[in-house]
């Protein structure tokens, strides 16, 4: 996904010279061909996301459309004041990308895990969030984000994520199937759509048709979408590697709970971690302690079914 | 774009104090102290300094002033209707119901960059601004007036860091070194000198001087006085509550608001 967005911002930045990007020292392996062929609108800022996070924004408001890159954490929580105030109240044309969203940097621990970035980032006013599932979604969302002229959110994962559907994404607002069902339907943010397609094939061998579709884009919600299909299925899943309070879950919900018949909606994402929780795992590893493996998400799902049928 | 030469600064200095003290008492608002501190310095740099237009406060060429101390509110649209931004009579609004003039700077006042009220969020802006300045190859400068107690944010010391390290020399940051902050002395809540020295050794082009005398700033900012290849610091050292006898050094003026009486002397010793 990393490198998927770099290639496209590379060739945004092609098109457009005031596409700048700034680094939080971070990005070893990735953000040289930008840094090569755009020297003058890349800058290593070193360690310190709260001066990138207030620079962006002095740069974005003399005309330049900014992306700052960091690992997860650190491009928002660290200066999540400098989003606030300095970017999103002022509208500046600021992007900023984390990667290594969920626990993609499963091992490295606690720091590292960010699983909380969606929720807050998308408290910020006017910013738009994005955590799209794959490459082609990743590229489809760079395009956007360095056109839209407005605060923007892009969470990525790593690198070496499978593309989940054939074809190219439209819309990145608007919510894509990547597969039909009728009687369940996951909505899933971000590379975990790949955890909800495997347990769909799953439970379809058990007789249950479910649908899967990729949310890359979690504010704007395109609520429109979400209250067009709840009805027609029996149970609406939504799986996020991101807690449950703030994130996916909490907007779809949101959207249907003042529809005159509401379709259930199952939350599954990651449990709020507390001091006594962090041990070393792999992604898969950790997922699968938060009970958000392939067959975990399929029991879970068959369990809802059982209870909300 | 050229600075206005037609304003007298000292002249300009008498008024917008008078204007924040009305403003203050009005508004039943706080932070006279921080904004008397600093009139001499907006003074010269609205009369003498900055290249900018009341009729086209937009323009991509300006120079740019972000006021960092956000708190100092009242001296900063007092500057601005001053210098022809918006009619002074607008001042009267500030702090009301539904009114543009916040009791911290907001941008969308004419002629104001940058909203501010949390401290150490200005100078890394600055540098943003500056770095774009150069990228474009334009001869706009950038300012950022902090104050002392600001200076105990580490955002600041990041954006300190940063600018010599890519030679920001179109870049002024002016401290207004009044020695009190919220709660204390500076000297007794987080010492900060040698203050000049850290700036120096950061790579920095320092001067200090008497941020109230009126020739040494206009001849310190107004005069090329950056060095190439360097960003340049401005201590500017001041009196809280200048120009107001009973104000003058005290630290409950950051807080109070002058009652009528308070009003009608501070007034007459600025000279309204």
């Amino acid at each position: 996904m990393r490198n998927a967005f770099i290639n496209t911002l590379i060739v945004a930045a092609e098109s457009n010279s005031n596409i700048w990007l700034l680094s939080g020292d971070l990005g070893f392996s990735v953000l040289e061909p930008f840094a090569a062929r755009f020297a003058g609108r890349f800058v290593n800022v070193g360690v310190a996301e709260q001066n990138m996070a207030g620079m962006a924004a002095g740069i974005a408001l003399s005309g330049k459309t900014v992306f700052i890159y960091s690992i997860g954490n650190f491009p928002t929580f660290r200066c999540l004041e400098q989003l606030r105030n300095d970017v999103c109240h002022h509208a500046a044309d600021v992007k900023v990308v984390a990667v290594g969203g969920g626990y993609a940097y499963g091992s490295q621990g606690y720091t590292h895990h960010a699983i909380e970035d969606v929720a807050i980032m998308s408290a910020l006013p006017a910013m738009q969030v994005f955590a799209p599932c794959d490459p082609a979604e990743t590229r489809a969302a760079t395009h956007l984000i360095a056109a839209s002229g407005k605060p923007s959110y892009l969470r990525l994962s790593r690198a070496g994520e499978p593309e989940l559907a054939a074809g190219k994404p439209n819309d990145p607002y608007r919510p894509r199937v990547l597969r039909k069902g009728s009687d369940v339907l996951i909505l899933a943010s971000g590379p975990i759509a790949s955890v909800a397609m495997v347990a769909a094939e799953q439970l379809g061998a058990e007789g249950l048709d479910v649908g899967v579709a990729s949310v890359a884009c979690i504010k704007p919600l395109d609520e429109g979408f979400v209250r067009d299909v709840a009805p027609r299925a029996r149970l609406i899943a939504t799986l996020e590697e991101h807690v449950l309070r703030g994130g996916l879950y909490a907007a779809v919900a949101a959207a249907l709970a003042f529809g005159p018949r509401r379709t259930p909606v199952l939350g599954l994402g990651i449990s709020e971690q507390l001091s006594d929780m962090s041990v070393a795992g792999s992604r898969d590893a950790l997922l699968a302690t938060a009970g958000l493996s392939p067959p975990a998400v399929a029991a879970r799902i068959k369990q809802a079914m059982a209870g909300a049928i | 774009m050229k600075a206005s030469n037609e304003l007298d600064p000292a002249d300009f200095a008498r008024r917008i104090r008078v204007h924040a003290l009305r403003m203050v008492h009005a508004a039943r608002a706080s932070h006279i102290g921080s904004c008397l501190s600093m009139a001499d310095i907006m003074a010269v740099l609205y009369t003498r300094v900055l290249r900018i237009d009341p009729d086209n406060p937009t323009d991509p060429q300006r120079d740019r002033l972000v006021v960092s101390k956000g708190h100092a509110a009242a001296i900063v649209y007092a500057s601005l209707a001053e210098r022809g931004f918006f009619p002074v009579s607008n001042l009267e609004t500030f702090c009301r119901d539904g009114s543009a003039l916040t009791g911290h700077v907001n941008h969308s006042v004419p002629g104001v960059e940058v909203s501010t009220g949390s401290l150490g969020h200005g100078l890394p802006i600055a540098v943003g601004m500056a770095l774009a300045a150069k990228a474009d190859g334009s001869a706009r400068r950038v300012y950022c007036l902090l104050s002392d107690g600001e200076c105990n944010e580490g955002s600041n010391w990041e954006a300190v860091l940063f600018a010599p390290h890519h030679k920001l020399d179109n870049l002024v940051a002016i401290v207004d070194f009044n020695q009190i902050q919220s709660f204390g002395r500076v000297s007794d809540v987080l010492g900060l000198q040698p203050f000049a020295d850290k700036w120096r050794a950061f790579g920095w082009h320092a001067i200090e001087l008497d941020g109230h005398d009126i020739g040494a700033l206009t001849a310190q900012l107004a005069t090329s006085l950056q060095v190439a290849g360097r960003p340049t610091v401005v201590v500017a050292h001041t009196v809280k509550g200048k120009g107001v006898s009973f104000m003058e050094d005290k630290l409950e003026w950051h807080y109070k608001s002058p009652d009528d009486r308070q009003l009608a002397l501070a007034c007459a010793e600025v000279g309204a």
